[in-house]
């Protein structure tokens, strides 16, 4: 065990819990103003301070995380569900006009630049959490295809993959029961990596008011709320900023601790 | 080389075709029709009419895409539903804010990069390694428009060195233009710095287990000068390739930093087109955004075939 993964999952877990808890207990309600207890700052009441409404902070970084995970986890489940059948598909009929097209594909939508077209596709279907989710989804699944491919080309070479052939197996049964179960400690890997990077995009189209929309807190939108309000309340930017850094921190350590920890050979290699 | 450079000339095209059929359609399901939208809600059937038939818009779709594409091609954007005025015009006036703001970045994210991931790489697995990486990991973690607050925040706000956003034209000077954008190409680096020094630091570490480099240590060249004279030149090729790809997240980013800073470049020139339904802009912005970045993308796969020639049979 690397000490990435442990603080990794140590961060991770902290606020997938703070996420979980937030459905049957917050410290305030989230959503309830208090005008006389408006712009605190952290306190014993008010652990993270209030906001100009009187608002608890706490209690709104703990239904943020909501947002912030449910946006980026389905986008990441568009990025796997499409995206590795994709590659596996791809690599299974290397050479192929499929393969051709399936990669071509890929890099078309590399080539665009995922923010602009996120903002276009939430600006042409409305701004709204489902839309972020579509937008970032997408840029997800060649990724996850790319990755797939690339695992399982080399896979397609080994022995026991000619083995299952051998046997009668079909291409895609060989998929689906031989490599895939043996790409899936990179694709546990990249998910989180996809994951942590799905939270800052979501925070970004909150920001700009593209994501999801009031009264569904999301820490995107307090930053967008915070800034007028930064040179008397700097914390109103400090703790949703603190609640992305950290969340995106754990993810991408939990990632690399992942990747050492299921990858022998790079454990050996790295120490 | 040239059958590689020609190859790669008509997947350039081919690219540039579908994505731009790609932005058109995906615009064309936009809901609202910008000639009801320009009117308001009490204007006669026949003015929307009208000026729908102004617009072009009555016509069928393929004209209409084949229209913007062929006018593209020539540098006409067509008109401004909105402002009604050429949107070549409008976007060449915000590109002297965006460009010069995403290569003041680039230049900055490079200058930090380079010497952060050489340094990390000579001192592989020494405390001065962990505190680069360290400092990497959390790079990559900020938000930079978050990072741009706090710039705002404490340059801006308590120590008044910059001015909290706004651009004061690049008719004022070229000192007071690159004042203004330093705040906003500082925010946009960071992240970018943390992802190429990472970068750098991998492939200079892949480097220095080759065996050339230990030839060239054997052949009587010190740890230092083996590193500069054949690491650095050898790690240049997969860093060249981010720094392209960095560009086109750059030019991207900006939309959203642009907004922090209040800066009149490419991203707010959308989002004023976006939520004034004018849709010819939002096009053409974006379709120029993809163009540069497939054509940098290209560009790098270019120089990358002169440098290294193996790439150029292995397409």
């Amino acid at each position: 065990m690397t000490r990435n993964l442990i603080l990794g999952a140590v961060l991770s877990s902290l606020v997938l819990l703070l996420a979980a808890l937030s459905f049957i207990w917050t410290p305030f309600d989230h959503a309830a103003m208090n005008i006389p207890a408006k712009l605190q700052t952290p306190n014993a009441q008010h652990w993270l301070g209030t906001d100009h409404f009187g608002r608890d902070l706490m209690s709104m970084i703990m239904v943020g995380a909501r947002t912030s995970i449910a946006v980026a986890l389905v986008a990441v489940g568009i990025g796997m569900g499409a995206g590795v059948p994709l590659g596996l598909a791809a690599a299974a009929r290397k050479g192929s006009w499929l393969d051709e097209l399936i990669m071509r594909g890929n890099d078309l939508v590399f080539a665009f630049p995922s923010l602009v077209i996120a903002i276009l596709i939430t600006a042409v279907l409305g701004a709204g959490a489902v839309n972020a989710i579509i937008a970032i989804g997408i840029f997800n699944i060649p990724v996850f295809a790319r990755i797939t491919r690339g695992a399982a080309l080399s896979l397609w070479e080994r022995e026991f993959i000619l083995a299952a052939r051998v046997a009668g197996k079909g291409a895609a049964r060989i998929s689906a029961e031989h490599i895939l179960p043996n790409v899936m400690n990179l694709l546990i890997v990249q998910g989180t990596i996809q994951f942590s990077l799905g939270i800052l995009a979501e925070a970004g189209l909150s920001y700009v008011g593209l994501g999801a929309q009031p009264p569904t807190p999301s820490w995107g939108r307090m930053l967008a709320d915070a800034q007028t309000m930064v040179s008397f309340a700097p914390h109103l930017a400090l703790v949703p900023g603190m609640a992305i850094i950290l969340t995106v921190l754990g993810l991408n350590l939990l990632g690399d601790g992942l990747r050492d920890y299921l990858d022998p050979k790079l454990r050996v290699a790295r120490a | 080389m040239l059958r590689y450079a020609l190859k790669r000339l008509v997947s350039l095209f081919l690219s540039l075709a579908i994505a731009s059929l790609v932005i058109f359609l995906v615009v064309e399901v936009a809901p609202g029709d910008p000639a009801s939208f320009m009117l308001g809600v009490n204007a006669q059937p026949d003015t929307v009419a009208a000026l729908r038939t102004e617009l072009g818009l009555d016509q069928g779709k393929l004209a209409r895409y084949l229209s913007w594409a062929a006018g593209m091609l020539s540098g006409d954007f067509g008109t401004s539903y909105t402002y009604r005025t050429p949107v070549a015009g409008m976007i060449a006036d915000r590109l002297w804010v965006s460009l010069p703001l995403a290569l003041y970045a680039l230049t900055l994210s490079t200058l930090i990069a380079f010497p952060a991931g050489i340094y990390a790489a000579a001192r592989r697995g020494k405390p001065g390694d962990m505190a680069v990486m360290g400092a990497t990991q959390l790079g990559v973690a900020v938000p930079n428009f978050w990072f741009a607050m706090m710039l705002v925040l404490v340059f801006a706000i308590n120590l008044r060195w910059f001015g909290a956003g706004g651009f004061p034209g690049w008719d004022t000077g070229l000192w007071a233009g690159l004042h203004a954008l330093t705040l906003p190409a500082i925010a946009l680096a960071l992240p970018q710095a943390a992802i190429l020094t990472r970068v750098m630091r991998s492939a200079l570490l892949d480097i220095l287990g080759e065996d050339f480099m230990r030839t060239a240590r054997a052949k009587g060249l010190s740890r230092r000068q083996a590193l500069w004279r054949h690491g650095v030149r050898n790690a240049l090729i997969p860093v060249l390739t981010i720094i392209g790809l960095q560009f086109s997240f750059l030019l991207a980013g900006a939309i959203i930093i642009e907004q922090v800073f209040y800066l009149p470049g490419l991203g707010r020139l959308v989002f004023q087109a976006i939520s004034s339904r004018d849709l010819i802009v939002v096009e053409s912005v974006v379709m120029l955004l993809v163009f540069a970045v497939i054509t940098v993308n290209f560009l790098v796969d270019l120089a990358y075939a002169l440098v290294d020639p193996r790439l150029r049979s292995r397409t």
